[in-house]
């Protein structure tokens, strides 16, 4: 047994022997930090809730992240911590962020609102940016992104490519962002399809991919035969795919997760925001507010639109698109009824944020009931 | 070659030198994973051990991060060393915060600070019902406690759900599940101003002394570990194995609901879904690897609780990815438990080559 006793101390040496040039050649690193003294990077700080490989969500956040790194070089430096909990911990990553020399933080998920507020109140320095939230700060704004437009858009696509006029929405939590998508899917299928109904199931998450399978096949079993969902996996396309209907990415382009149920995607770019608010910040021009972005700015779009869709139909879509870009189509006006028969926007009437942001009603047409409204 | 063989008896000097012995092999695989990954391993090193404890804020942040980890571990250790496999700590935790959050809150204008103390027993009560329920079925019906306990874990997540999307949602919160945020004056106290690190230290090291002498000075805790270790010399010796069945569960889930009271009154401050980040089970390892000690669950706790932070810190200051904690946590487990052999067994050295004693070579 000798040989292998010199073999096991030859590799301890080895071991021993690379472990100590990595220490020296980190050393000499250290050693050279010759790069020419730059003027100070302004650093830019997110905290994530899921991975950023999660192919959603988070993964549309880090995108924006890259393309904001991309814009504005070495003039700025980004940093991110992802799977940071939406509790108590949370804190602590901003205050840690801002310890750092981070004077702009963008927090990316709901769950942060409370904790962004309490790190905000103490360090006055550091602007704060919170996506979907609803309370803000002399430090700490609100950034959102029209998610309604992408889907009142991908509701036109579906209320065109129906059989039975019956479409399905795999909801995640019962918020106003999320009834309005609801709603504007809804509305987007009555304007080219008056005898539209819509279905909805919720899973109360934002990511469970079992749990929207399983909604989405109840949705189908219903006779559904086009489906949307405002979580963030892929599974609900998936389960269009298997059972040859159509289906809506959503977030970001899952086209390929389902080839052939695949009608189109409503997705979020957040890039437009990210670069104008780390210019404001770095100007000197950041002051607090609500920014609520969609069509105009670049932040929403409908991708990948299928062959599938007639010539006719995809024409009434991207006149939809031009027309919610140069504010000359409004998708919030009245009359507009909720599904009791009760007028919630009177004729003529449009909508403003304020009323958008508190909607807790399904519009005619929605073949549920919001849960724990009255 | 080395032989493994079984030691005449257990070895103290390896029991208390294994935890460390772990340590250092985690540490030096850690280097050679910064290696790897071309991180500079002493930096690496200095942002998982020393940044976390740089400065008073840091220190008060582990500490945050640390008291629920011990207050469960403890009670865990109690109900182990019972003989009771309570895995359901996690369950025990949210029915604790959501009992406190009741009692929060009912606080209205002219409220006194009393409401802490009753925030804090709601608590404890809250998770002694819940661990109450797996000891009455274990104790009646002879159910699995190990079954029970981590079902009601899902109960308890269900039930903290049912209420935060339902009758205790904020009103005013645009159907966001969460509650009200408490009123100021049921806040847990904090230690210092500016610091998030509250009286839940105190209560801590408090429970820490307070279960050393429960468990080593008195003749409760000697029955209630006999009766774990050997039920058939417990009843023997006229000692209740259902005593200990439920002191060992009562305590856990008092402990367990205590810490689930300090973390909703304390840095959150409202009842979310997302009150939990695996506190109940991270405990149990933390109490193994502690060795059921309270003395030793605080230095577990506190290094656990540094993995936790160390792990958020490598991502913002060197890039690594979040898998870093888990990884180090795991590997920690792992060379603890491999060193663990060495508690009861001994490596012979049976020389070099003599092939036809060393098989296993």
């Amino acid at each position: 047994m000798r040989p292998s006793r010199t073999s096991l101390l030859c590799k301890l040496v080895a071991c021993t022997a690379v472990a100590a040039t990595a220490f020296i050649g980190c050393d000499k690193k250290k050693e050279a930090p010759a790069e020419p003294a730059k003027p100070q990077a302004f650093k830019v700080a997110f905290a994530y809730v899921g991975p950023v490989g999660d192919g959603g969500w988070t993964f549309a956040h880090d995108n924006a992240r890259k393309a904001l790194e991309k814009e504005l070089g070495d003039k700025i430096q980004t940093t991110f911590v992802e799977k940071v909990p939406e509790g108590a911990d949370a804190e602590r990553v901003f205050r840690d962020l801002a310890s750092q020399g981070n004077t702009l933080i963008f927090g990316t998920t709901f769950g942060y609102m409370e904790p962004m507020l309490k790190a905000a109140a103490d360090l006055k320095n550091v602007k704060f940016e919170h996506a979907t939230g609803y309370k803000t700060a002399e430090n700490l704004r609100t950034y959102d992104s029209r998610t309604y437009e992408g889907a009142y858009m991908a509701g036109v696509l579906a209320g065109g490519m129906t059989k039975t006029n019956t479409l399905g929405v795999v909801g995640s939590i019962p918020i106003p962002e999320v009834i309005r998508n609801i709603n504007s899917f809804t509305l987007g299928a009555q304007s080219v399809n008056p005898r539209i109904k819509t279905k909805v199931v919720w899973v109360n998450a934002w990511f469970d991919p079992p749990k929207e399978t399983e909604a989405a096949q109840s949705l189908l079993n219903q006779g559904v035969d086009v489906l949307m969902q405002n979580t963030d996996s892929s599974a609900v396309l998936q389960a269009a795919e298997k059972a040859g209907k159509y289906g809506i990415g959503w977030d970001s382009d899952m086209h390929a997760y389902g080839p052939k149920a695949h009608l189109a995607s409503a997705v979020a770019n957040w890039a437009p925001y990210y670069i104008k608010a780390t210019k404001d910040a770095m100007e000197g021009k950041w002051t607090t507010g609500k920014a609520w972005w969609g069509v105009k700015e670049g932040a929403i779009d409908l991708v990948s639109i299928s062959d599938k869709v007639p010539a006719d139909l995809k024409a009434k879509v991207e006149k939809v698109k031009a027309g919610l870009k140069d504010g000359s189509h409004v998708i919030w006006q009245g009359p507009i009824q909720d599904n009791t028969g009760k007028e919630v926007l009177a004729k003529g009437k449009v909508a403003d944020d304020e009323w958008l942001g508190g909607i807790k009603f399904f519009v005619k047409g929605v073949d549920a009931k919001v849960p724990g409204g009255k | 070659m080395f032989k493994l063989e079984a030691r005449p008896q257990p070895s103290r000097l390896m029991s208390c030198a294994s935890p460390l012995i772990a340590l250092a092999i985690t540490v030096l695989i850690g280097v050679c994973l910064f290696i790897w990954l071309g991180k500079d391993p002493v930096k690496g090193l200095e942002i998982f051990f020393v940044e976390p404890l740089k400065n008073a804020q840091a220190i008060s942040e582990l500490a945050v991060k640390a008291v629920p980890l011990l207050l469960i571990a403890l009670g865990l250790a109690v109900c182990v060393r019972a003989n009771v496999w309570n895995i359901g700590a996690e369950g025990q935790y949210l029915l604790g915060a959501v009992a406190a959050s009741w009692v929060a809150m009912q606080a209205g204008p002219g409220t006194g600070r009393w409401i802490v103390v009753a925030i804090l027993l709601a608590g404890v009560i809250g998770g002694a019902i819940w661990s109450g329920i797996v000891a009455f079925l274990k104790d009646r019906f002879n159910a699995n406690e190990i079954l029970v306990s981590l079902m009601l874990v899902y109960v308890g997540q269900q039930l903290l759900d049912f209420l935060v999307y339902g009758p205790w949602k904020d009103p005013d919160g645009y159907n966001f599940p969460q509650t009200i945020t408490f009123l100021s004056v049921t806040k847990i106290p904090r230690l210092m101003v500016g610091y998030r690190a509250n009286i839940g230290v105190i209560i801590a090291i408090v429970a820490v002394a307070a279960l050393w002498v429960f468990l080593f000075r008195t003749y409760r805790g000697f029955q209630l570990q006999v009766g774990g270790m050997a039920p058939a010399a417990a009843r023997y010796a006229g000692f209740s194995s259902r005593s200990a069945l439920w002191i060992g569960l009562l305590i856990s889930g008092g402990m367990a609901g205590l810490a689930g009271a300090l973390e909703v009154a304390g840095p959150m401050g409202q009842l979310t879904p997302y009150l939990s980040v695996g506190y109940g089970f991270a405990a149990i390892i933390v109490a193994f690897v502690g060795r059921l000690h309270p003395v030793g669950i605080v230095f577990s706790s506190l290094l656990m609780s540094l993995f936790y932070i160390g792990g958020e810190l490598a991502q913002s200051r060197l890039g690594l990815p979040k898998a870093m904690t888990s990884v180090f946590q795991g590997l920690l487990l792992f060379t603890l438990l491999g060193c663990d052999t060495l508690i009861l067994n001994r490596l012979r050295w049976i020389g070099v080559g003599k092939p036809k004693h060393s098989e296993e070579a």
